[in-house]
């Protein structure tokens, strides 16, 4: 099968890259050093190489590099530029909502894309927009409670949401 | 004086987590670097006739091709970090590689090793290898290897690898003055770590000719064996652990590690090798299956008199920590009841499936769902309350465990920590629903932290004051995710009064940290937690008899806080900790310190009738769980769990609780749907598809109650928590299903279809 030349940005940044028709976006983000997206099991059974990509949350292990023509992706390195991201982040940090934190990058690209879609959920809306990602350490339940507490901030902040 | 110890500050890693800058065993790369790709047995019990690398070999871009010939030493004992030799059947034969004319044990058993240009390559000529077997019977089920005319697993040794026992009172007279006799059999199944990071390491030679391996492991001790593998002295293997994205106890053993050393010495270059979901799933090992088979005789007043268990431990191919699983299984067998005729035995047998090892509970567990089960099931015959019967029966501060004998002397927190998980469960749900059935149960137990005690154990670590005040820590700790390294940063800060922020810890090198021995055996905040406090404490104590000098006071007046060395009484008079620190430096006094933390030592116990003390301490607890179970569909849901554990201290409450709430949960997967199952050798879970482990919509929000009574043997009097917390959960679960449907669930996972098929066995009555 021939190779393809493709086109992307990744938190912001242009790529060029020569790819094969089966290469998976994971490993091509990998290769070019984006290594904050992290691989766990290339079949989209454990979620943790989460991105956003045109703001879709998307696994990209079982994501084609050729299907990211075009596209714009946001990996964790991007959070701390958004409001949001860097109060995730926050927010994981102050409630300990971080143990081996593997799975750390995918869960919160996953509730970024989430609460960008949906900024006041309740926790059990939390619990099933990040169901699609495994953690392994904590038992969920300081994950669910930094998510929602950014969720409770925009909830008070009157239509002025964070972004 | 306490200033950081008790506060849930963040982990100095949390940061490097967040922005996913820290980089993990899979994320570094070196230039010219080869890609490493294992061939692996098909089958799980053969002899291996000839391997032909040829055809690999000459592929282009492959640049070695290894099988046991070409290992220095492919057979030697497992170690885990132990300085001493234990012997006495403790250690197994750690086989590198598959050798021509052996048998082989296990489906992913490696045979050969290959390193490439790129992984693709690699892989190509891994499939390019040609092996000749000859396909032999095998042997499976524990029970049928324990059989004298059985396929023999190894080559010449028994499949028994170890038998354990307990004695205590007379055990026929027991059951004849039993007034009720219950009795039943548990199956629990082999069940895997499912860490989210699949192994990985890299390998590399620097200019002296030392390896150097960069891995995620967590005893980096294991340089001293693949030293021996490579037969080069130990001071030429250097480990360079990563924070780890997991382990549960299944990176205690050696993972990539022999592979990658002897690739790198081989090609001279960096050899990579990360193992794929599937391989990790395969080849890894498990945890023990056990059957159990439990005999209790109790008084009608709930008082029990007799207790038989025999255990049957499923080790499968290789011995590695099994020996010690089965004695922690052993010791645990009566749990944390006084009872005065006791007999168990526990025999653990060598099968043709992947090799179990360590896992978090390491064999307690096991023991816990036996005798938890079983307490549930005598307080349902006898017509009592299940706590009633627990207080009844439980030890208490100072009392001996009715196993050993070892006489517990922290606190014991017993029935209290049973007592407040049950009334934490609060109001029950109520059901809208008559199909849907809630119910609830209790379990409580104990379990050791810290390893046994004849493995004479001890941690070393480094603390030392910058001329600036900062303040500088090196310890060889592997950090799993539980905070172990931030734990040493809070300690040492905490005594000599230094903001987290002015911490750097130097970690995990085998070669430039002081070996704070392994990550396992909820050793790590009692063992490496006592050898910083003592480091920080020497210099903390130098600092003072200086300070006590130019301020002309006694230096027990005074303390260190906020990064000023204070009289105690008027805190107006100090010293800057910098220009205390100054007067050492002028004054030529050390400002630094490694010190060393050893656990009581024993000899190695006799076996047969364990007695005495075989671990420094353990911890005491409790969980409730309340459940709702549709008896249409046998769909079980987790409502509420409450976990409640004496932790000594909580040095950092959001870490225990951390330890609690994924313990918990962890363990709701074990009662409800973990099972590695394996057919006739053949894994049958070899993705996270079969294999189910909980979601967030799975677990419920944990409630923990943490009892602090200040009396382990840890720093501040904490006691480890990290296995005990994954303790008495599964039983909890069992019990509540009980609880609400009359179905006793002897064979984990309690499945739907297992519930509904004991629901039908009641109707059909």
């Amino acid at each position: 099968m021939e190779d393809y030349q493709i086109e992307l940005t990744v938190n912001g940044e242009k790529i060029c890259s020569v790819v094969q028709p089966e290469q998976s976006l994971l490993k091509l983000l990998r290769s070019k050093g984006f290594t904050e997206v992290k691989c766990g099991c290339e079949k989209g059974d454990c979620g943790i190489c989460t991105v956003l990509m045109n703001g879709k949350t998307i696994k990209s292990c079982i994501t084609l590099a050729m299907q990211a023509n075009g596209k714009e992706i946001f990996t964790a390195k991007s959070l701390e530029k958004t409001k949001i991201g860097r109060k995730l982040q926050e927010s994981f940090v102050k409630h300990g909502a971080i143990q081996c934190g593997f799975c750390t990058t995918g869960m919160l690209m996953a509730a970024k894309g989430y609460l960008d879609k949906n900024p006041v959920p309740d926790k059990n809306e939390i619990r099933k927009a990040i169901s699609g990602i495994l953690c392994r350490c904590t038992g969920y339940k300081k994950i669910v409670e930094a998510i929602y507490d950014v969720a409770e901030e925009n909830h008070k902040l009157e239509g002025g949401i964070h972004v | 004086m306490s200033k950081l110890i008790g506060k849930a500050i963040p982990r100095q890693d949390a940061w490097a987590k967040v922005t996913g800058e820290l980089k993990y065993a899979d994320d570094f790369s070196l230039p010219g670097m080869l890609y490493a790709k294992i061939c692996r047995s098909k089958y799980p019990a053969a002899k291996l006739i000839s391997i032909d690398i040829s055809k690999a070999q000459s592929l282009a871009g492959v640049k070695a091709v290894l099988t046991a010939r070409d290992v220095p030493r492919n057979e030697t004992v497992t170690k885990f970090g132990q300085s001493t030799d234990v012997r006495g059947g403790f250690e197994g034969l750690y086989r590198v590689l598959a050798e021509e004319g052996k048998k082989i044990r296990y489906i992913g058993e490696p045979i050969a090793l290959v390193a490439a240009e790129s992984e693709a390559i690699a892989q190509k000529a891994v499939e390019l290898i040609e092996i000749e077997y000859e396909l032999l019977p095998g042997v499976f089920d524990p029970e049928e290897a324990m059989k004298p005319n059985a396929y023999l697993v190894g080559e010449k040794e028994s499949n028994i690898v170890n038998e354990f026992g307990c004695i205590n009172g007379d055990i026929k007279k027991g059951f004849a003055e039993s007034e009720v006799i219950i009795e039943d059999r548990f199956e629990i199944p082999f069940i895997d770590h499912a860490y989210l990071e699949p192994e990985a390491g890299i390998s590399w030679l620097d200019e002296y000719g030392t390896i150097n391996i960069r891995v995620c492991s967590q005893v980096i001790e294991h340089f001293r064996d693949v030293a021996e593998v490579l037969n080069l002295p130990h001071n030429k293997v250097r480990y360079i652990g990563t924070m780890i994205g997991g382990g549960f106890g299944g990176k205690e053993d050696i993972t990539v590690e022999s592979f990658i050393a002897l690739l790198t010495l081989k090609t001279k270059k960096p050899v990579r090798l990360v193992y794929t979901r599937e391989e990790s799933l395969i080849t890894h090992c498990k945890k023990h299956a056990f059957i159990e088979k439990y005999k209790i005789g109790a008084k009608k007043n709930g008082k029990i008199v007799a207790l038989e268990a025999d255990y049957i431990g499923n080790a499968g191919a290789y011995t590695y920590l099994t020996p010690w699983v089965g004695l922690y299984a052993t010791v645990s067998a009566t749990g944390p009841y006084k009872i005065p005729n006791v007999k168990i035995k526990t025999q653990m047998v060598l099968t043709n499936n992947i090799y179990a090892s360590a896992f978090r509970g390491f064999g307690s567990n096991q023991a816990n769902i036996g005798y938890e089960s079983m307490m549930d099931e005598l307080a349902r015959k006898l017509n009592m309350d299940p706590l009633d019967l627990r207080r009844i029966n439980c030890m208490h501060t100072g009392d001996a465990l009715s196993t050993t004998g070892q006489i517990i002397k922290t606190y014991v927190a017993l029935p209290e920590a049973a007592e407040k998980a049950w009334a934490g469960l609060g109001e029950p749900e109520f059901s809208k629903n008559k199909n849907v059935k809630i119910g609830r149960g209790l379990a409580m137990g104990l379990m050791s932290y810290g390893r046994m005690t004849f493995l004479r154990d001890s941690s070393r670590c480094y603390v030392k004051l910058e001329t600036d005040g900062s303040l500088i820590i090196r310890s060889g700790i592997p950090d799993l995710g539980g905070g172990q390294i931030s734990l040493l940063s809070q300690i040492a800060a905490n005594e000599l009064g230094v903001p987290m922020n002015k911490v750097k810890a130097y970690y995990t090198d085998s070669m430039l940290t002081p070996l704070a021995g392994t990550t396992t055996a909820t050793r790590q905040t009692y063992m490496s937690g006592n050898a910083a406090l003592k480091a920080a404490k020497n210099v903390r104590n130098n600092i003072l008899i200086k300070a006590a000098e130019v301020l002309n006071v006694h230096p027990d007046q005074l303390d260190i806080v906020s990064e000023k060395v204070v009289v105690k009484y008027d805190q107006s008079e100090y010293l800057h900790l910098t220009e205390a620190i100054r007067a050492c430096n002028t004054a030529g006094i050390e400002l630094f310190s490694e010190a060393q933390f050893n656990a009581p030592f024993t000899a190695i116990p006799d076996l047969s009738n364990l007695k005495g003390m075989t671990f420094p301490d353990f911890a005491f607890g409790a969980q409730a769980v309340e459940v709702a179970v549709d008896i249409e569909t046998g769909e079980v849901k987790v409502l509420k769990i409450v976990s409640c554990y004496d932790v000594g201290k909580a040095l950092n409450p959001a870490s225990v609780e951390g330890q609690m709430e994924g313990g918990s949960i962890q363990g709701l997967g074990y009662a409800l749907s973990e099972d590695f199952v394996i057919k006739r050798g053949i894994p049958q879970s070899p993705s996270f598809t079969e294999y189910i482990i909980p979601t967030s919509v799975d677990a419920p929000d944990v409630k923990t109650i943490m009892i602090e009574s200040a009396s382990g043997l840890g720093p501040y009097g904490a006691k480890g928590i990290g296995e005990p917390s994954f303790n008495n959960i599964v039983p909890a679960i069992l019990n509540a299903i009980y609880d609400a449907t009359g179905v006793r669930i002897k064979r984990i996972p309690a499945t739907a279809e297992r519930i509904i098929r004991g629901l039908k066995k009641e109707y059909f009555k």
